[in-house]
C-alpha cells in the first residue's frame, strides 16, 4: 500500500470507524457543551483541529527526544499536559497579536481546549504501541492528530445542525437540553456503528 | 457542622455528573461494568482528595496569575501516582480502564473543585469536599454502570442476577447504549426535580 492508500485508510478510520467522540468517548464536554449553535461549533472545531495537530507534533518530539533518551517515560502524563497548556497559551497569544479577526472567532474556545481530553488523548494514543507492536513515526502522528480533529469537527457540526432544529420541537420539559442531546448522540453513535464492519 | 455539610452536598444536591454535568468522558467510557465504574470512581476520588488537600495548603503562596498551571501540575503528579500504582497492583483493572486513567488529569471535576472550592477554603473542608464529590461521582458512575451491566450482560458485579432465559441487550454495553442510558437518567432526574 502506497502513501496515499495508507493516508486514505487512516482518514476513514479516524473520521468514521474509530471516531473520537462517538466510538472512543473523547472530547465529550465540548461536544455536548458547544453544539447548540452552528457557528460556535464551527469555531470550536477549527480550534480543536489546529491544537490537536500541533499537540501531536510537539508531544511526539518531547516524548521521542526528551523523555525516551533519559528514561523518563513515566512522566508522560505530566509532560504532555504541560506541553499542551503551554502550546494553547502560546497559540492564543500569537493569534491575538497577528490576527484579531481570527482571535475574535476562536479566542473564547482556546482556553477550553486545554482541558479537552481529545487533545491529551490523541497525544497519548500516538505514542501507544499499535496492534503489531510498532509505533507511529512523526509524520503519521501529526496526520493522526489532524485527521482525528477532522473527525471530531465532523460530528460536532452534524450534532449542532440537528440541535438547532431540535430547539423548535415540542418535547417534554424534562427532556430539553442535555437529556435530548445525549439521546441524539446515542442515535448518532448507532449510525456510526454501521461503519464498524468496514474492512480497509 | 460544616464538615458534614461539605461532605454530603456532593452526593445528591451537587452531584458532579447529574447536577453539575462535569466529567462526561469517563462516565460514558468506563461504565460498562460496575467493577470498572468502582475502579474509576476510586481512582478519581483519590486524586480529587489529594489535589484538594495540596491546593488548599498552597493557596496562600500560589500567585493568582499562574494558578491554573500550578493546579494542573499538582493534579498530573497525583494521576501519575495512581496510574503507576494501579499498573503495579491491579493490572487487569488498569488494562480495562486503559487510556482513561491518564485522562483523569483533564477530568473537569477535579480542576473544577480546585478552582471553585479548594482555592478558597481550609484544608479540613477541602478534604470533606473532595470525599463528597468523589463519592458522588462514584455513585453516579455506578448507577449508570448498574443499568448497563444488568441489561447488557445480565450480571451485577459479575454475579448473575437475571435468569438464563434473558437475552442480553448487547447494545447497552456499546457506545450508543452509554449515551442513551445517561440521557434517560438525566431526564428522570429533571422530572423528579420538577415534581418537587
Amino acid at each position: 500500500m502506497g502513501f496515499l492508500g495508507q493516508l486514505f485508510s487512516m482518514a476513514i478510520a479516524a473520521i468514521l470507524i474509530q471516531n473520537f467522540v462517538l466510538a472512543r468517548f473523547l472530547g465529550l464536554c465540548p461536544y455536548l457543551g458547544v453544539s447548540k449553535k452552528l457557528d460556535s461549533a464551527f469555531g470550536m472545531g477549527m480550534a480543536v483541529i489546529f491544537v490537536m495537530t500541533m499537540a501531536s507534533a510537539f508531544c511526539y518530539i518531547i516524548y521521542q527526544y526528551l523523555l525516551v533518551p533519559y528514561g523518563l517515560e513515566y512522566l508522560q502524563t505530566l509532560a504532555f499536559i504541560l506541553t499542551i497548556a503551554a502550546l494553547v497559551q502560546f497559540v492564543e497569544m500569537v493569534i491575538q497579536k497577528n490576527s484579531p479577526a481570527l482571535y475574535k472567532s476562536l479566542g473564547v474556545y482556546l482556553p477550553l481546549i486545554t482541558t479537552n481530553c481529545a487533545v491529551l488523548g490523541v497525544a497519548i494514543l500516538n505514542i501507544t504501541p499499535l496492534a503489531d507492536g510498532s509505533r507511529y513515526n512523526f509524520l503519521w502522528s501529526v496526520l493522526n492528530g489532524f485527521l482525528s480533529g477532522v473527525g471530531f469537527t465532523f460530528v460536532l457540526l452534524a450534532m449542532a445542525g440537528i440541535r438547532e432544529r431540535l430547539e423548535l420541537v415540542d418535547m417534554p420539559k424534562s427532556m430539553r437540553g442535555m437529556p435530548s442531546g445525549l439521546i441524539l448522540a446515542g442515535i448518532m453513535a448507532l449510525a456510526f456503528y454501521g461503519f464498524m464492519g468496514m474492512k480497509i | 457542622m460544616s464538615f458534614i455539610k461539605e461532605l454530603t452536598k456532593g452526593i445528591i444536591k451537587e452531584n458532579p455528573i447529574f447536577v453539575i454535568v462535569l466529567g462526561m468522558c469517563p462516565t460514558l467510557a468506563t461504565s460498562t461494568s460496575v467493577e470498572n465504574a468502582l475502579g474509576m470512581g476510586m481512582a478519581a476520588t483519590f486524586v480529587l482528595v489529594c489535589s484538594n488537600i495540596f491546593i488548599s495548603l498552597i493557596k496562600n503562596i500560589t500567585p493568582d496569575k499562574i494558578r491554573i498551571p500550578v493546579y494542573v501540575v499538582v493534579i498530573a503528579s497525583f494521576v501519575t501516582i495512581v496510574d503507576l500504582s494501579m499498573a503495579a497492583f491491579i493490572p487487569d483493572l488498569h488494562k480495562s480502564l486503559g487510556l482513561f486513567i491518564p485522562l483523569i488529569v483533564v477530568n473537569c471535576i477535579i480542576l473544577g473543585r480546585a478552582e471553585a472550592f479548594a482555592n478558597k477554603n481550609n484544608v479540613l473542608n477541602s478534604i470533606a469536599d473532595g470525599i463528597g464529590m468523589g463519592l458522588g461521582f462514584t455513585l453516579a458512575l455506578s448507577v449508570v454502570a448498574t443499568i448497563r451491566e444488568i441489561l447488557g450482560n445480565g450480571t451485577w458485579l459479575n454475579i448473575k442476577v437475571l435468569p438464563e432465559t434473558y437475552d442480553p441487550m448487547l447494545i447497552t454495553l456499546l457506545a450508543p447504549g452509554a449515551f442513551i442510558t445517561l440521557g434517560f437518567l438525566m431526564a428522570l432526574m429533571n422530572m423528579l426535580k420538577e415534581k418537587k
